[in-house]
């Protein structure tokens, strides 16, 4: 019962926010200068007048306010964002086409940021007084203070242009018609450099977390405890240290979930992979605005969601939650 | 110790320092060693750097001098990073710090408002800000501002928690300080040395979120920038690599002095946790 | 066991029989700490099962000597001279390897904190298991069992349910037995004790301190056992050594310095806190009540949110009780009894769900704004922790005039009244211009007291104002409190969990449980005669209270 609850919590929360950032998309297009059906539509709308009236139906832009709020919310809870003029599509139909390129990119950066950057932290902690600790550190400040745009336009420079080891953009092979396996390690090759180069920013914040972490774990009482009971060192860092340390970097990792997604619209752009952070610049270029803010509203969906993942994760990793709630 | 003692300890915190100090001097100076626009077309396109003398860095794909663009991009960046961190902790402190020290509904209204301002994607959000508000440095400022204040206000509410339960403060209560006093007096001055500490990081933060926007052609058109130099770089990396290499080095060690700086703050601000690491 | 010889240094010299010999220690202290050494020169033997206490108070060392011994000296300590041979082998020259072989095998140890001295994310009975895979020993099925039999040897309630329990799940005595069923797993020798009941409740404290003697006898082990409570001392030691600044100043048989201690600073700390001591019956003078309290209720919920149950504590269960002019009252009880809420709601830091709180007749509670104000100002706190209680960027003078000043007396006259007072509470004025970390613990607290006063209050609540302070400074400050009690007509309500304290300063005391008032009367007829079951129960518990008796009597379980 308590899990069933705590979920239903979860949901309420999740579906509020999402409620709230409509009601913020809404507000925003009414703030941007000029009218809102010429702001929806783009500047390339703007000479379609038949285009500009049926947003105008649609919104119902000559009520008021709340009648307005009231159909674009009723239109995005029937899963209905509007047509993108210049892409000539639905925009959520454009959205899905883009979000699987996405969410392979971010998975991908997600899961080797995490996992190179506790081994990176761990070894950091343990060496904090070596060289090699410093050398380490030293490097996750380097990642941490590079632009994510510039590091992909160096890995492109180095490994596509000079070396010619990778692609240097796109998902796959243009006309190659690759299928079956073959077509699956050519996307991978195709992944390297951007789920890398975006994974590196983030592979510094875990290092620098999963340290500090890990040391300030290790002054704790327990610890001291684990080594009277005569327990050997990498006994006590595994078990005892680490444990423990990655309790925050759980929260971190789903607060840096949101900061993945808008990372990989700059990835995507030097990259030009096709999903729907490229959609977004794409987007921007032409200033379609329902576009870019359909894609706003699906971006905080994933990281929503992201976020409940993380919740029960942590709850499952510490055992004083369940009691507390 | 004192102060400065601790902080000159950390020798990467004075590394860190001196390049800021370098990067102050380059973007106060820069209207004196380039008075023109940097916009302006002064030579013949792609020139490579030291290929024309007067041009030490080349020049662009518009024949512009990058060197000129350097140093007034770096007047642009550290601009738009101190105000806009400036503006955020505006927005932060007095919200966590009223959250904390009120608690009850006033916490969780603000801390419910602040939640949905972390859950939204940063910068999605910002991209989306600009977008529709129209480049320019006042919307982007304002932009990096409001995705950055949740951590300060998440911060100083903290600190308020766990301070506004110290035995001192209640002491005032009981010899009936004001709210106003007890929280200006008795307990921010005891906040204050974590919030500069991620201060000097959220200007760091807010310098490659500048670039970030520039890169993707959302910067002030009239303001030249680090970002929007990589931007305009990006199609002819092949041709010519300064180009997009010169700024981004530029970004890179502004960002990298500030973490340092940071980090030496941090270990002279707060001893006992410096001595623990 | 060896006859007890007194030293004051040397070591002892019957061979064969000390398991762990100290030979001329010195831990040496990192530069820039306020010694060069945390012990010095040191030297003390410790013979099979034998139980021998380190006393001292805090800063003496006594600490240092058992984490060299268990090579868990903090980083930047580290032994400078001397030897620590246990069954002839010395650990100080021992490779790392072969000191973990010794640790939790034949040395097993306890500490202070129960509740941060487990893992919070393993369960208990993973965390007992582990000791015998550190050492290689037994199949994980057996470990089990073990760990099962082990609980139930420390008597441990329902140890079947504890084996799968998480440690937040279980009380800090619980924790502490757990931490001694875990140090006796493997049937150490030697068993380093460090400050074991400190963090416990005075009952809790009784039954561990019964717990480890009961161990130890049956087992034969040797146990150093460390304590600043010179009762926790007469309850259980065979032999003392008392430390101070580093260096023994005092060692011999537990009877023969708790009996005529040759050391004056020895003699100074058993005075400290007399061991039978029976309050004097006080003058009953003609009684102006004060302050009258009338079915004060207070219960804590937590907020549920949304979905979930919410949980009710009742903190405050229509307490009734006055107080009157001149007097110093007591609030007995242990952790959760109620006692500091009842200060707080008094204060007017907590806000009671019902009852009358009457300053001088007037309900306090039925006030507000300016009038509310004028009479809060006569009840002031004085506060527990020395380190908390003094915001660390106010100076001292301007910390003790913050009240007048808020109160409307210009600034140069507060900040004269607050040289004075700092006067008044044995402070040099100049004290004003200072910052609070430039003062120890018993200085601060005079500076809280010097606060309290400031505002011409009539009435003192201390919560646990001595509590964290060393005995021998607790002794000062509660005359200081007694002193201006009688010079400035106050009178005190003095919140403690330390019958020893209350028996030294109260006239008056009530006993408190559960947010309840169970047993209220003079001091010196509770202690004489208690009438509730909890009163005698506490009572009974104090450490050494008869420390002439056999130890074990004293404790009642």
């Amino acid at each position: 019962m308590p899990y069933v609850s705590l979920i239903l919590g979860r949901v309420f929360k999740a579906v509020i926010v999402l409620l709230a950032i409509l009601v913020f998309n809404f507000f925003l297009i009414h703030a941007a200068p000029g009218d809102p059906a010429a702001v929806m539509a783009g500047e390339a709308g703007a000479t379609d007048q038949q285009f500009l009236e049926d947003l105008r139906e649609r919104f119902g832009l000559d009520q008021s306010l709340p009648v307005q709020l009231w159909r674009y919310m009723s239109g995005v809870l029937q899963l209905d964002f509007g047509y993108s003029y210049r892409q000539q599509m639905p925009v959520l139909d454009l959205i899905l086409d883009r979000l699987p390129a996405t969410l392979l990119l971010t998975g991908a950066a997600f899961v080797i940021s995490l996992a190179f950057g506790i081994l990176a932290g761990t070894l950091a902690a343990m060496r904090a007084k070596r060289p090699s600790g410093s050398v380490i550190m030293g490097l996750s400040l380097l990642f941490y203070a590079t632009p994510l745009y510039w590091v992909a336009m160096m890995a492109v420079l180095v490994f596509s242009v000079m070396l010619d080891w990778l692609p240097a953009y796109g998902y796959s092979t243009v006309g190659a018609g690759y299928t079956g396996l073959t077509h699956v390690g050519d996307v991978a090759v195709h992944l390297i450099l951007p789920a890398l180069t975006l994974g590196l920013f983030f592979m510094a914040v875990y290092t620098r977390m999963t340290r500090t972490s890990m040391l300030s774990v290790s002054q704790q009482d327990f610890v001291k405890t684990a080594r009277a009971k005569g327990l050997a060192p990498g006994v006590i860092q595994r078990r005892h240290i680490l444990r423990n340390a990655l309790l925050p970097i759980i929260t971190l990792a789903g607060l840096q979930a949101g900061q993945m997604v808008g990372g990989a619209v700059l990835t995507e752009t030097v990259f030009a992979w096709p999903g729907i952070g490229r959609l977004m610049y794409e987007a921007l270029m032409q200033r379609d605005y329902n576009l870019l803010l359909g894609i706003f509203f699906f971006c905080a969906l994933l990281v929503i969601l992201f976020n409940m993942l993380t919740d029960v994760i942590y709850r499952l990793a510490d055992p004083r939650i369940k009691e507390a709630t | 110790m004192s102060f400065c003692k601790r902080f000159a300890q950390n020798r990467g915190a004075l590394v860190g320092l001196v390049i800021l100090g370098l990067v102050v001097l380059l973007a106060l100076l820069a209207p004196f060693l380039y008075p023109d626009s940097p916009w302006r077309m002064v030579q013949r396109p792609f020139l490579a750097p030291g290929e024309v003398s007067g041009f030490w860095l080349g020049t662009d794909v518009m024949g512009r001098d990058v060197a000129a663009g350097l140093a007034h991009g770096a007047w642009v960046s550290l601009l738009i990073g101190l105000i806009s961190t400036v503006v955020a902790l505006a927005i932060g402190v007095p919200l966590g710090a009223l959250a904390g020290y009120f608690g009850g509904r006033i916490d969780d209204a603000l801390m419910r408002f602040t939640e949905f301002f972390q859950t939204i994607p940063n910068f999605a959000l910002a991209i989306v800000l600009v977008a529709i508000m129209e480049p320019s440095t006042f919307s982007i400022v304002l932009a990096i501002a409001i995705v950055s204040w949740p951590p300060v206000a998440r911060l100083v509410r903290g600190e308020f928690l766990s301070i506004k339960h110290r035995e001192y403060v209640e002491a005032a209560r009981l010899v009936g300080q004001t709210h106003r006093d007890i929280i200006i007096k008795q307990i921010l001055p005891n906040t204050m040395s974590p919030v500069i500490v991620l201060a000097s990081l959220m200007v760091a933060t807010a310098i490659l979120l500048e670039s970030s926007l520039s890169f993707l052609g959302l910067g002030d058109p009239d303001t030249m920038s680090w970002g929007y130099m990589i931007g305009a770089a990006r199609t002819v990396m092949r041709q010519a690599w300064w180009l997009s290499v010169i700024p981004g080095v530029a970004i890179l060690l502004t960002v990298l002095a500030l973490n340092l700086v940071g980090e030496g703050l941090d270990d002279a601000l707060n001893p006992q946790l410096a001595r623990a690491r | 066991m060896s006859e007890p010889l007194r030293h004051s240094g040397e070591p002892l010299s019957h061979s064969g029989e000390s398991l762990l010999r100290i030979e001329r220690l010195s831990l040496a202290l990192p530069e820039g700490a306020d010694r060069r050494y945390a012990v010095d020169d040191v030297s003390y033997d410790l013979g099979a099962g034998e139980i021998l206490c380190i006393v001292g108070e805090s800063g003496s060392g006594k600490s240092m000597t058992a984490n060299a011994v268990m090579g868990l000296l903090p980083t930047g300590v580290h032994a400078s001279q001397g030897r620590a041979l246990f069954d002839g082998q010395d650990l100080l020259a021992m490779n790392e390897i072969s000191h973990r072989a010794l640790r939790g095998r034949r040395i097993g140890m306890i500490f202070q904190e129960p509740m941060t001295a487990l893992n919070p994310l393993m369960r208990v009975g993973e965390q007992i298991a582990e000791v015998f895979e550190a050492h290689g020993l037994l199949t994980a099925k057996a470990r089990k069992e073990r760990a099962l039999a082990l609980l139930e040897e420390v008597r441990l309630p329902n140890p079947q349910a504890a084996l799968r329990a998480y440690p937040f799940e279980l009380s800090g005595g619980q924790r502490q037995r757990v931490m001694i069923a875990m140090a006796l797993a493997l049937e150490p020798e030697l068993l380093v004790a460090d400050e074991p009941t400190t963090a416990l409740d005075v009952t809790t404290q009784a039954q561990i301190l019964h717990l480890v003697k009961d161990l130890q006898q049956r087992r034969g082990m040797a146990v150093m056992f460390i304590t600043h409570d010179f009762g926790v001392v007469a309850e259980i030691a065979d032999r003392v050594c008392v430390m101070r600044e580093g260096k023994i100043v005092e060692m011999g048989s537990a009877r023969e310095v708790l009996d005529s201690p040759q050391h004056e600073y020895t003699r100074a700390l058993i005075e400290a806190i007399p061991g039978d001591a029976v309050p004097p019956s006080r003058d009953e003078a003609p009684a102006k009540p004060l302050l009258a309290v009338k079915g004060l209720d207070k219960v804590y919920r937590s907020s549920g949110g949304w979905f979930q149950p919410k949980r009710e504590v009742v903190a405050l269960d229509t307490i009734d009780f006055t107080l009157d002019k001149g007097e110093t009252l007591g609030v007995v009880g242990e952790s959760g009894s109620g006692k500091s809420t009842l200060g707080r709601c008094i204060v007017g830091l907590n806000t009671p769900d019902s009852g009358e709180i009457r300053l001088n007749g007037v309900d306090l509670r039925a006030l507000e704004g300016r009038e509310l104000r004028e009479h809060r100002r006569r009840i002031q706190m004085v506060f527990q922790d020395p380190y908390a209680s003094l915001n660390p960027r106010i100076r001292v003078g301007m910390a003790i005039a913050q009240g007048p000043i808020a109160n409307g007396v210009n600034k140069a006259q507060a900040m004269k009244q607050a040289r004075d007072l700092l006067a008044t509470v044995g402070l040099d004025a100049s004290a004003a211009e200072r910052y609070p970390h430039e003062f120890s613990g018993g200085q601060r607290q005079r500076i809280g007291i010097a606060r309290a006063l400031a505002l011409n209050p009539e009435l003192i609540v201390a919560d646990e104002a001595v509590s964290a302070l060393d005995v021998s400074i607790q002794a000062q400050v509660l005359k200081l409190l007694d002193d201006l009690k009688k010079e400035l007509d106050l009178s005190l309500l003095f919140i403690t969990h330390d019958l020893r304290v209350a028996a030294q300063i109260c006239d008056r005391l009530i006993v408190m449980q559960k947010g309840k008032i169970v047993e209220h009367g003079s001091a010196r007829q509770i202690f004489l005669s208690p009438q509730h079951a909890y009163t005698r129960e506490l009572l009974a518990a104090i450490p050494g209270r008869a420390p002439h008796a056999e130890p074990t009597e004293a404790v009642a379980i």
